[in-house]
């Protein structure tokens, strides 16, 4: 199996984590694994990028068009990244906009639903209105339920379930199952 | 054997550990902060770790290592070589006995850097051999391989990882379990340790010739390979190989030329790959190195083979390499189509992310409070390495230059010396302060600048990932230690005015400017205040209905949790840590700080 998954969103929203938990869950099913991290000054509020390369691979990276699933924490994040995506990808993107510093001194309005329908127009795209899913804490393990039930990670849900409950802080991990199996139900749905 | 998921940071720490390491030191510098922090989890507390003061000491701690014929290691990154390069370039003349690896991390982009140098450059400067992994798995297997060639030659080797090797991950087979080099101990031998011009000159004329041999030796190295055997093909190195790889997987009849030893280059194994070879792209991060390389050896050799690479713009003379610049340089060169990607030219315009100081990081206090003291006034803000070049962003707006590590302590006397109706600050972290601040002061106040230092401690190493130094009570090896004071440092040195402020204490670290301002002489602030990644949330801040959407707040300071939400000034509660920044600075005190929860 040979599967590509892009992470994407802005420095502190936990894409590193959720890369992890992809990864190892893949390696519990018997497959290769790799990912590459972004790591360093761009962390600081930047965008940030885990590129995830389940099966035989080379390039730390993915290439371009390659990517099976796109998951990003954030909607410009997505659009920014889009060009990862291959022709029959799926997105799934957080609806809340995460606004620069940028946005808020010269506010251009930047509030994320024009990069929402772009995506639209351009994609298969699953929205995640993750004020209603989860709180922000628990966004990472909410996207991964989601991409656990659009059925095509190529893994199951208890391989990942596994591997959340490993790395989460058990006083957290109700909060965080709960996170993955709203999103479950929502990948299900689309 | 077992199989771990690791970094490849952590990769070259666990084939360290597999090679015997005896000691390792380094300074945190990404992308190579995680080889140290990796030796440290995995080592028991066996073997001397420690983070040092700068890499000019982390050299130095390793090569008397090295001289005993214990083996050690060395890790910083690509910059941190230029502070250690004065050890490093006299060790290269002198040798060593135990194995000695040198890890230097550069930086293609720059992604957290100041410059794109080239440590293959380094090795070729300095005469030692360099090597350059392709993948974290192979940097495992790699760095075993360079203690022994250290060994075998009696010289420290340069390794060298770039960022896409240093953090990616991958499952690697490591041994299950790690013993350290049994060694002689040191042997006193003045002709052989200590350099005099002599040795040196000796050394020299050895040194070349023995790089002849290690150069033939390296053309049967097992990581120096070439694949396919058309007329046209790719040399490459590094992780530049692994974007090749990606490219020309589905045409194995393509001829890749991997050089894992740029320096010295093996040219016998460079003839042999050439062999029935028309014409060559060089396709490598940074510099064009193993272009130059390769045609020195054709022009040595007078072979009627086409070089392109760099050099001729066949290939990005600048910037990080990926997958997609390997699928374009090569598709070109070999003529392959690599067909259209989905069209998103009429993408809308995306936010600019600059990077920012996090929500409540207390560095954004000691800025604003000096950009207020110094209002109207001519000043010259000297920043530094570290998170806090950060507060050059707009609003803030407050770092003029940056230049290196330490630069902006001397760099702020400098400014005084011709422009003296200016006040000149230098911004300092408190481990940079450690690294390279110190010598500074003492410059500043034996030739009776007029200057004020500013240390912004934060009681930690906040960019490279929070690691421990001389001020914070604790090592590597675990241990708990005396803090090394930097105000009684600052008291020893002479300066006329220490004065230690907490920096989220708005009035108070604006009063600590000014005062400092009235003095002649070397001042210092010591802005103190823990990193927010370190340290528990105060609270949170709250926006009452007295604001009256002046947006003073967001246009003052620029905290990154204080957005608009249709218009309205708000607080990102996910972010916020209840600083009270933002309340001081309210003209209507409608934010609330911490203490409203």
């Amino acid at each position: 199996m040979n599967k590509d998954i892009l992470l994407c969103g802005v420095g502190g929203q936990g894409t590193v984590l959720a890369a992890k938990i992809l990864a190892a869950a893949a390696m519990n099913a018997g497959e290769e694994a790799h990912s590459a991290e972004t790591i360093g000054m761009a962390q600081r509020g930047g965008p940030v990028t885990s590129h995830v390369r389940i099966g035989e691979s080379y390039s730390p990276l993915i290439p371009e068009g390659k990517a099976d699933i796109l998951m990003a924490f954030e909607p410009a994040e997505a659009v920014r990244n889009l060009h990862y995506l291959s022709r029959d990808g799926i997105v799934i993107v957080n609806k809340a906009p995460v606004k620069p510093i940028t946005e808020s001194l010269h506010d251009t309005g930047y509030d994320g639903s024009e990069m929402i329908s772009y995506l639209k127009g351009k994609c298969r795209c699953v929205v995640m209105d993750s004020e209603k899913l989860a709180s922000a804490k628990f966004l990472n393990i909410a996207m991964l339920g989601i991409a656990a039930g659009t059925g095509r990670l190529g893994f199951t849900k208890e391989q990942l379930i596994v591997e959340i409950e490993k790395r989460v802080p058990a006083r957290f991990l109700e909060a965080n199952i709960e996170a993955f199996e709203k999103g479950f139900e929502t990948g299900e749905e689309k | 054997m077992k199989k771990e998921y690791v970094m490849g940071n952590g990769a070259i720490a666990l084939g360290a550990l597999t090679a015997g390491v005896n000691l390792a030191a380094g300074y945190p510098g990404t992308p190579s902060s995680e080889i140290i922090e990796t030796l440290s989890k995995y080592s028991g507390g066996e073997i001397h770790l420690e983070w040092s003061v700068n890499e000019k000491a982390a050299m130095e701690v390793a090569c008397a290592a090295a001289y005993t014929g214990a083996r050690s290691m060395v890790t910083m990154k690509q910059m941190g070589l230029n502070v250690a390069s004065d050890p490093f370039m006299s060790v290269a003349y002198v040798g060593v006995k135990g194995g000695m690896v040198v890890v230097s991390a550069d930086d293609p982009g720059p992604i957290s850097s100041q410059t794109e140098q080239d440590t293959r450059r380094f090795a070729e400067f300095a005469r030692v051999p360099v090597f350059d992994p392709s993948s974290a798995g192979e940097a495992y297997e790699m760095v075993q391989d360079a203690f022994e060639y250290s060994e075998k030659y009696s010289t420290p080797v340069l390794f060298r990882p770039t960022t896409r090797v240093c953090h990616a991950y991958s499952s690697v087979e490591i041994a299950d379990s790690f013993e350290t080099k049994e060694y002689e101990g040191f042997v006193k031998d003045s002709g052989k340790w200590v350099i005099f011009p002599k040795l040196a000159n000796a050394n020299h004329g050895m040194i070349e010739k023995r790089n002849i041999q290690i150069g033939e030796d390296f053309s049967s190295y097992r990581f120096n390979t070439f694949t396919g055997s058309s007329k046209k093909a790719v040399v490459a190195g590094g992780v530049s190989c692994s974007y090749a790889r990606e490219f020309l997987k589905d045409y194995p009849d393509l001829k890749l030329i991997r050089v894992a030893t740029p320096y010295p280059f093996p040219e016998d194994f460079m003839l042999k790959a050439l062999e029935g070879v028309e014409e060559v792209l060089c396709f490598e991060e940074l510099s064009p190195f193993l272009e130059e390389k390769t045609l020195q050896l054709i022009g040595k050799h007078r072979l009627d083979i086409k070089v392109s690479g760099k050099l001729d713009g066949a290939a990005p003379s600048k910037g990080e390499y990926s997958a997609d610049i390997a699928a374009d340089v090569l598709g070109r060169f070999f003529g392959i189509d690599a067909g259209d990607g989905n069209d998103l030219s009429d993408m809308p315009d995306l936010p600019v992310r600059p990077p920012v100081l996090c929500a409540g990081c207390p560095h954004r206090g000691a800025f604003y409070a000096v950009k207020r003291a110094m209002q109207g006034r001519k000043a010259y803000f000297c920043g530094d390495i570290g998170c806090y070049t950060l507060g050059n962003a707009m609003p803030l707006d407050m770092v003029d230059t940056c230049l290196c590590m330490g630069a902006g302590v001397t760099m702020a006397q400098g400014f005084h010396w011709v422009e003296n109706d200016a006040v000149t600050f230098a911004f300092i972290g408190d481990s940079t302060f450690f690294a390279s601040g110190i010598t500074g002061v003492v410059n500043a106040v034996y030739n009776e600048a007029d200057m004020i230092l500013c240390v912004l401690d934060n009681s930690t190493t906040a960019m490279t990932g929070h690691q421990p130094h001389p001020g914070t009570g604790r090592n590597m090896m675990g241990n708990a230690v005396e803090k090394i004071s930097i105000e009684k440092i600052l008291e020893g040195i002479g300066l006329n005015k220490i004065v230690t402020v907490d920096p989220l204490d708005l009035d108070a670290s604006v009063n600590a400017v000014n005062e400092c301002a009235e003095e002649k002489g070397v001042k210092a602030i010591i802005f103190k205040s823990p990193c927010i990644a370190i340290s528990k949330p105060k609270g949170k801040c709250v926006i009452d209905g007295k604001c009256v959407n002046c947006k003073k707040c967001i246009k003052e300071i620029g905290c990154p949790a204080l957005i608009t939400v249709d218009g309205q000034v708000a607080i990102d509660r996910n972010l916020c840590t209840g600083c009270g920044l933002c309340a001081q600075i309210c003209p209507v005190s409608a934010i609330g700080g911490a203490d409203n929860e």
